[in-house]
């Protein structure tokens, strides 16, 4: 189906789309690594209701989901209609449905484990330097949070493997990597990294941890990494997890180690004005200037409250993470 | 030394994948000393300056990526086959505190005259630095931390160590960061990945770049595609700079389907006056390659020159088709012995290039790219609501700016215009850590800030609906839809 939709796209641009069509190999009917314009049944479908207040359905025929506005028919509202629509609910409320990407995933999908969001995804994507092809090892799965974003980077010609020692977890993530389509690209083992390692020997471009101690699996990582080098991230939240994870990665030879703390600062924008201090009645020139100003001033701002000033501003919010992690970056080079 | 003990790779020598290429002649590389990188284009007999010292890439060629060299005399390259031997290893005695050391100027009993002459006399860097601690009153009174700090000042001095890289976003992100920030708009590595990530770059899409950072941000983009989909570059002025692009040396594959189109025929585009346009496009055209043609000619008389080099580098970076530089090159030299084939060829460029703005325009026209990327030094918010235009909806994008008062309007400015929801305006601090045995902190200095992005989703307009459907939906919400309409 998406490859029709390609071929259109790329008559029309002056039939340069000769091997346009070989992108469309690996992907079958994709969603979570291939835009499509139309939602269809077994989709993830995002419903963003408002601000910061969204959640991911799975649209099926004959489906129905429960809004704070009212109900949302999948056969009826949804099916056939585009990724994007305004969506009208039972209550006369309306939604909008997205396109499901791993980024609204990171913020809908269900936690079995504490997640990476992505703030710390961004810098681990492109400081171990992945990109469409890339092989990839991973450990722990954990809710699949990273996995969907490494995911989406490698694809088409990627692969990811990861490791998770948590039965129940490995199988729940192997679970929605099926239905989210993206099972092709990624291989979900269920052992210990710490004492099995990623079960593939020289072969990833990069290798990433997020483990509780991760400098038992350092050796591992190195033997995962391809023979001509390769990158290599750790995540921890305790400084001494750092130290530890540090010296291991020397030990190994590896090589340009460097630790990092990436914090997200979110601004509110809104126009905010401040009261004028009355000054009193003094000297006449002054009052002059003052009464000046605020004439102009009452122009442009024609809803002004007399007395006072408005500017735009970009307010910090009240609260922000202010740890989520160390994120220690290596690189092993051929040996 | 090999890893620990295991099997080989399943996929045999080569390390599984598709194995790896050597370093080969005409290649664009990085250049790594310590943390500094420098990106250039390997050439044999071609004189490289840096960080103060100069060498010949000839003997990289043939190398495997990831090799250090050492630089000997005659600006010789030297492969590193064993990994350098620690010389602080043998130093084992050591003092407790700095109560009885005096900064009296004269702990170092080798002169600044003696230095120079074991430097000329070609001793390498490790017997300088031996030399330099053998001759170092203080040195064996100072602490263990202090000794070490010591060595790997000198090390860093006279140790000249150089790793060849293959480009990567990573490694031009952070060398355009520290080497050229006014050039990338002082857009810091880790804000640049936030914008990718957020914009959802990934093989097979559509994105729009409006970018004037040197072409960093277009290459980025370009490598997260890995060669599925397309890129236009909107660009300001006459030509696209692309330099930081080039650095990536990318396959040629991956340029076609790079497209370019000039800001300044945006609104004409969105008018449906563009077509009608065409006549003063090929005028445009025509000087265009005509400014490209005079400079390709100085640099072939130039030719072989190490500085002929260099300015062509430049030049690389406002040719648009990158690919045809190469041959275009060999044409021209051709051109100067034969002057009626210039014009025909002057002609069929200028063809191209009319032809490769259409596709551009049709590519745009179509209106459903999958992202929009800015990152200009240029007021983003009219270059917004314009692009926003051939965005299709559910689709993600992201405008960078150095400073967060023109978010601040874009923000409002979309709030009014509607069609986009999750607006967001952020900006990340990024900390270093220094983490060693018992010396664990914070980095002394940190980056003062990497710029702000604005990041949203583009969602279905209203247009329509505000006149045919209002009618429909509750009171409350209509209310609100008016009020940011007006």
């Amino acid at each position: 189906m998406s490859c029709d939709i390609i071929s259109v796209r790329s008559e029309s641009t002056c039939g340069v789309g000769v091997e346009f069509g070989y992108r469309c190999i690996p992907f079958s009917e994709m969603s979570f690594v291939e835009y499509r314009d139309v939602i269809q049944n077994g989709d993830t479908a995002i419903i963003f209701l408002g601000h910061d207040s969204m959640f991911a359905i799975k649209v099926q025929q004959g489906g129905s989901t429960q809004t704070k506005y009212g109900a949302i028919k999948h056969s009826a509202d949804l099916i056939g209609k585009k990724y994007g629509s305004k969506v009208t609910c039972s209550k006369g409320g309306w939604v909008y449905i997205l396109h499901p990407t791993p980024e609204l995933w990171t913020v809908t999908l269900p936690h079995r484990t504490q997640i990476l969001y992505s703030t710390d995804i961004s810098m681990i994507i492109m400081m171990l330097e992945l990109k469409p092809g890339s092989i990839v090892c991973e450990s722990g799965t954990g809710s699949g949070s990273l996995s969907h974003a490494i995911i989406r980077t490698i694809a088409p010609t990627g692969q990811l493997y990861t490791v998770e020692f948590h039965k129940q977890r490995a199988e729940k993530a192997e679970e929605e990597f099926c239905d989210h389509k993206i099972d092709h690209l990624v291989t979900v083992k269920n052992q210990d990294v710490c004492k099995e390692g990623f079960g593939v020997v020289n072969i990833a471009d990069a290798v990433f941890l997020d483990i509780p101690s991760p400098w038992e699996a350092v050796k591992y990582a190195k033997s995962a990494l391809k023979t001509e080098g390769g990158r290599i991230c750790s995540f921890s939240p305790c400084i001494e997890q750092v130290q530890r994870t540090c010296l291991a990665m020397t030990e190994q030879g590896f090589m340009d180690i460097h630790t990092f703390e990436i914090l997200l600062r979110v601004y509110d924008v809104r126009t905010v004005s401040l009261q004028l201090p009355d000054l009193g009645v003094g000297d006449t020139n002054n009052q002059d200037t003052v009464a000046d100003k605020n004439q102009s001033k009452e122009d442009s701002w024609s809803d002004l409250q007399p007395g006072t000033t408005q500017f735009k501003s970009g307010a910090p919010l009240r609260e922000m993470a202010g740890h989520t992690g160390y994120l220690t970056f290596a690189t092993k080079y051929l040996s | 030394m090999s890893g620990p003990g295991e099997v080989p790779a399943p996929g045999g020598g080569g390390g599984g994948g598709g194995g790896a290429q050597p370093v080969s002649e005409g290649d664009h590389v990085v250049l790594k000393r310590e943390e500094v990188f420098k990106a250039v284009q390997v050439h044999r007999g071609r004189k490289i300056t840096f960080e103060k010292q100069w060498f010949y890439l000839d003997n990289a060629i043939g190398q495997q990526y990831g090799t250090t060299f050492e630089v000997s005399s005659g600006g010789v390259l030297q492969p590193l086959k064993v990994k350098t031997k620690e010389v602080a290893k043998e130093v084992n005695e050591a003092g407790v505190d700095n109560r009885n050391i005096i900064d009296d100027g004269k702990s170092q009993k080798l002169s600044r005259d003696d230095i120079e002459a074991l430097k000329e006399q070609g001793l390498k860097g490790q017997d300088i630095v031996q030399h330099l601690i053998e001759n170092s009153t203080t040195f064996r009174d100072k602490t263990g931390f202090a000794q070490e700090k010591y060595i790997k000042k000198k090390k860093k001095k006279y140790e000249a160590f150089i790793t060849i890289l293959k480009p990567t976003t990573r490694i031009m992100a952070m060398m355009y960061h520290s080497r050229e920030p006014g050039k990338i708009c002082y857009l810091r590595y880790d804000t640049l990945a936030q914008m990718l990530t957020l914009g959802n770059i990934h093989a097979g899409s559509k994105v729009i770049v409006a970018e004037t950072c040197a072409g960093l941000v277009l290459g980025a983009v370009m490598e997260r595609l890995g060669g599925f989909g397309s890129v236009i570059h909107m660009y300001p002025g006459s030509l696209p700079i692309r330099a930081a692009m080039e650095n990536f040396g990318f396959p040629k594959s991956f340029y076609n389907h790079l497209y370019d189109f000039p800001i300044n025929k945006l609104n004409s585009l969105l008018s449906g006056v563009f077509l009608a346009e065409k006549e003063t496009l090929q005028k445009q055209t025509e000087v265009m390659v005509e400014e490209g043609n005079g400079s390709l000619l100085n640099i072939c008389q130039g030719d072989g020159m190490p500085c002929g080099e260099t300015v062509m580098d430049n030049n690389k970076s406002e040719e648009t088709e990158a690919m045809d530089v190469a041959c275009e090159e060999a044409e021209n030299k051709e051109k100067n012995s034969d002057r009626k084939s210039n014009v025909e060829e002057r002609k069929s460029k200028q063809e191209d290039r009319l032809k490769k703005l259409q596709a551009a325009a049709a590519v745009l026209q179509e209106r459903n790219a999958d992202g929009l990327i800015i990152a200009s030094r240029l007021y983003p918010s009219p270059l917004l609501l314009c692009l926003l235009e051939f965005v299709a909806p559910s689709r993600p994008f992201v405008i960078y700016c150095q400073y967060k008062e023109p978010l601040l309007v874009c923000y409002s400015n979309l709030r009014e215009r509607g069609g986009v929801v999750n607006l967001r305006l952020s900006e990340t601090w990024l900390r270093g850590y220094q983490v060693l045995p018992n010396r664990t902190h914070p980095k002394l200095t940190m980056s003062g800030g990497g710029g702000y992005i604005l990041t949203g989703i583009t969602v279905a307009m209203d247009r329509t609906k505000s006149v045919a459907n209002i009618s429909e939906e509750p009171a409350a919400k209509r209310q609100k839809v008016e009020e940011s309409k007006s």
